[in-house]
């Protein structure tokens, strides 16, 4: 059949299962934009105020429903708006196919009106990028595209695309999705040695990251916890993982971990990565992280292993299909002091009040848990209230947990909600988010308006950049510079504006009283809540320090 | 690991498309690896090129390097082309002011070192030399103690001694 490059993309883009994308149109993606209105019965187009929320919403649908996120955007600012949220993507390893659309080909590097070279742009934060200017590599292209998107380590892909492409046609004969390229073989031998370092293990920790949740390898886990009596912590990447009423969770390792994570891995005698790459975040000083400990390593990505701390045994592998040869190896053991004493550390951040106001984030997180339920997916901005939610949200493993960890991306938050929302509609989104970073990107609001997305963002409202000011309360002698915007933003006023709704609550009495009202509304909600600025994360190991550096109040 | 400093010649086998050499090149500037020099070549197939890189680090930054370079897309196959088993060449041209009276004493030094001259003036000539780097390194001690005006150096291109030909 004779179609355009245009319905070659939504072809392709359908024999993929993508019935939903995130965008922006503009003028040189105009052709893909008209063939999207032939597909509109098959294809769901969702348009954000900006196409950077655009990319965060096809993060997020990704991340919540498992599937390939999809972006448009037109050239020029519409593809560099897109860079932050590729970026994103990449650092948490997320699948995603981004399209754009350039100038026509007769025009490419003449900087032409809109021209970018965004795939130049894009080459540090894409797995691969394709310029296509002959219609007849634009099928390879895209199919491969999401074959590499969800192959190994997953991440995003950009197909740039000219506009003559678009318009021009060719044949198309319906095609099949390409196979995936096969998770790295393991050898017997690394199966053996991690057994029998397991298994001769007095103190052994697992240290699970991102790689765990890729491969949704949660049970395997659990059952490797069980079986050997291992206690496990988690990166903001593995959080929810284990489950927080699970006898053997540490909780969160790293900077703002608990005290059980961090000084289990420093007493333990054998570390036992699993998806995860030993980042400056959780190995805050890479030469003594678990220094009392042997290091196993598993991960999907070779270049991973050793790469920012020296492990005894390194082996690629898909956490699940590891953990699965790994568990008849793994004798049946009892370590109760150990668990006991390790878990015993668990710190009850919870208690942790700071500043005169009538609110704390601990409380805020409480109401949220105790009124939601196991199928919620929580998604968070970035900054203090990331961490306070990370800590004190009581998981369970079939919440989702969505939150920019590697990159840190302030503005992920609503654009990530919107698309976790639209791809699993009957489950309940609740957003959490700061003063700060709302003010990144609240103007998705009119999306969640003309979606009607019953998406309630908890907006945890100090008054200042909170994590900035908290270093510059610590380390740099109250000098706060930049962090004190005084800022009069009304956001039950800004809401009610877009069209939604707004609640104000200062009390932890207010607050589930409004929260409550919230899961009744039909579209979105805002609950300002106000916190005092004197409210920090704890504990807190600075950069570089160990364990024994930790600021615990 | 150790920590020692090493030199390594790297082999890469690339799709022949645009944009490639930025992919590799951009990469190892990214993660802070610095490349000595870097050769781009046809092969027997026109499909792909060669990229011969050679750069100095640690193991863990050689590591770093193959893994790295090796989860490209466009990449082939990468191999560390090891000193014992490799041939390395280098090419270098290099223009000297030299006037009647030092012409034969010059003639003499490229002769030793196999070199050829290719272009002769009345004031300058150039001379044209082919080795390993070692080679090229020694020549250029000689030689400098004439006026040198110029100098070109192709960087390094090896191949493995090795039967199994670097293919994919």
């Amino acid at each position: 059949m004779r179609v355009t490059g245009s319905q070659l993309v939504a072809e392709i883009l359908l024999e993929h299962e993508v019935d939903t994308i995130f965008g922006y149109p503009g003028g040189t993606i105009l052709n893909l934009y008209d063939t999207l209105y032939e597909y509109r019965d098959r294809i769901r187009h969702v348009l954000t105020a900006h196409e950077q929320g655009a990319a965060h919403a096809a993060d997020g649908y990704a991340r919540a429903t498992g599937k390939t996120g999809v972006v448009f955007a037109t050239s020029g600012p519409g593809a560099t708006n897109l860079v932050t949220g590729i970026a994103t993507a990449f650092m948490d390893s997320i699948p995603m196919v981004a399209i754009t659309c350039n100038v026509p080909d007769a025009l490419i590097g003449r900087d032409a009106f809109q021209e970018v070279s965004i795939t130049g742009i894009t080459i540090p934060i894409t797995k691969h990028s394709y310029f296509i200017n002959r219609i007849e590599d634009l099928e390879d292209a895209v199919r491969n595209a999401f074959r590499i998107a969800n192959s190994g380590r997953k991440g995003p892909v950009l197909i740039d695309i000219t506009k003559d492409v678009t318009a021009d046609t060719i044949n198309y004969k319906p095609g099949k999705p390409l196979p995936l390229s096969p998770a790295p073989s393991f050898s017997e031998e690394d199966l053996r040695s991690v057994a029998s370092m397991i298994n001769s293990s007095d103190r052994p920790v697992i240290y699970c990251g991102g790689g765990v949740a890729a491969s949704h390898a949660g049970e395997e886990l659990i059952k490797l916890m069980e079986k050997a009596d291992i206690p496990a912590a988690y990166t903001l990447m593995a959080a929810g993982i284990v489950g927080y009423d699970n006898p053997r969770n540490l909780g969160l390792l790293g900077m703002h971990g608990s005290i059980a994570a961090n000084k289990a891995i420093d007493q333990s005698d054998l570390v036992i990565a699993i998806g995860a790459r030993f980042s400056d975040r959780v190995a805050l000083n890479p030469n003594k992280f678990g220094r009392r400990a042997q290091k196993i390593q598993i991960d999907i990505d070779n270049s991973e292993i050793n790469k920012n701390v020296l492990v005894d045994i390194g082996v690629t592998a898909d956490a699940g299909e590891f953990l699965k040869a790994l568990l008849p190896l793994i004798k049946k053991k009892k370590r109760t002091d150990w668990v006991e004493k390790s878990t015993g550390w668990k710190n009850t951040t919870g208690d942790i009040k700071e500043g005169d106001a009538a609110l704390h984030p601990s409380e805020i997180v409480d109401v949220i848990c105790s009124n939601t339920d196991k199928e919620t997916t929580y998604v968070t901005d970035v900054g203090q209230h990331q961490m306070w939610t990370a800590q004190y949200l009581r998981y369970d493993p079939n919440n989702k947990f969505l939150t920019s960890g590697g990159l840190g991306t302030m503005g992920y938050g609503y654009g990530a909600a919107i698309g976790a929302q639209i791809g699993e509609p009957d489950r309940r989104v609740i957003h959490v988010t700061s003063d700060g970073s709302f003010h990144m990107n609240m103007n998705e609001a009119c999306t969640a308006v003309s979606e009607g997305l019953p998406i309630i963002t908890v907006i945890m409202n100090n008054r200042v950049l909170g994590m900035v000011y908290q270093w510059q309360t610590i380390f740099y002698g109250k000098r706060y510079s930049a962090t004190t915007p005084e800022r009069k933003t009304d956001f039950p006023k800004v809401i009610e504006a877009f069209g939604g709704k707004g609640f104000t609550a200062t009390t932890p009495k207010e607050f589930e009283e409004v929260f409550k009202k919230a899961l009744k509304e039909k579209g979105p909600v805002w609950i300002d809540c106000v916190i005092s600025e004197e409210e920090r994360v704890l504990p807190m190991i600075p950069g570089g320090g160990t364990v024994e550096d930790m600021i615990i109040g | 690991m150790d920590d020692k400093i090493r030199k390594e010649v790297i082999s890469i086998l690339v799709d022949n498309h645009s944009n490639v050499l930025t992919r590799v090149s951009s990469l190892f500037g990214r993660r802070g690896f610095n490349i000595d020099s870097l050769t781009v070549s046809a092969t027997n197939d026109p499909k792909l090129s060669r990229i011969t890189i050679v750069f100095q680090g640690t193991e863990q930054a050689l590591n770093q390097i193959l893994t790295q370079t090796a989860k490209l897309e466009v990449v082939r196959k990468i191999t560390p082309l090891d000193k014992k088993n490799s041939i390395y060449r280098e090419l270098l041209l290099i223009k000297l002011r030299a006037d009647k009276t030092e012409r034969s004493a010059i003639r003499e030094i490229v002769e030793i070192y196999r070199g050829k001259i290719d272009d002769l003036s009345r004031s300058s000539m150039i001379i044209e030399l082919t080795g390993n780097s070692e080679k090229i390194d020694g020549f250029m001690d000689i030689i400098s103690c004439y006026d040198i005006l110029e100098v070109c150096r192709t960087g390094i291109t090896g191949i493995s001694r090795v039967d199994e030909a670097l293919m994919e």
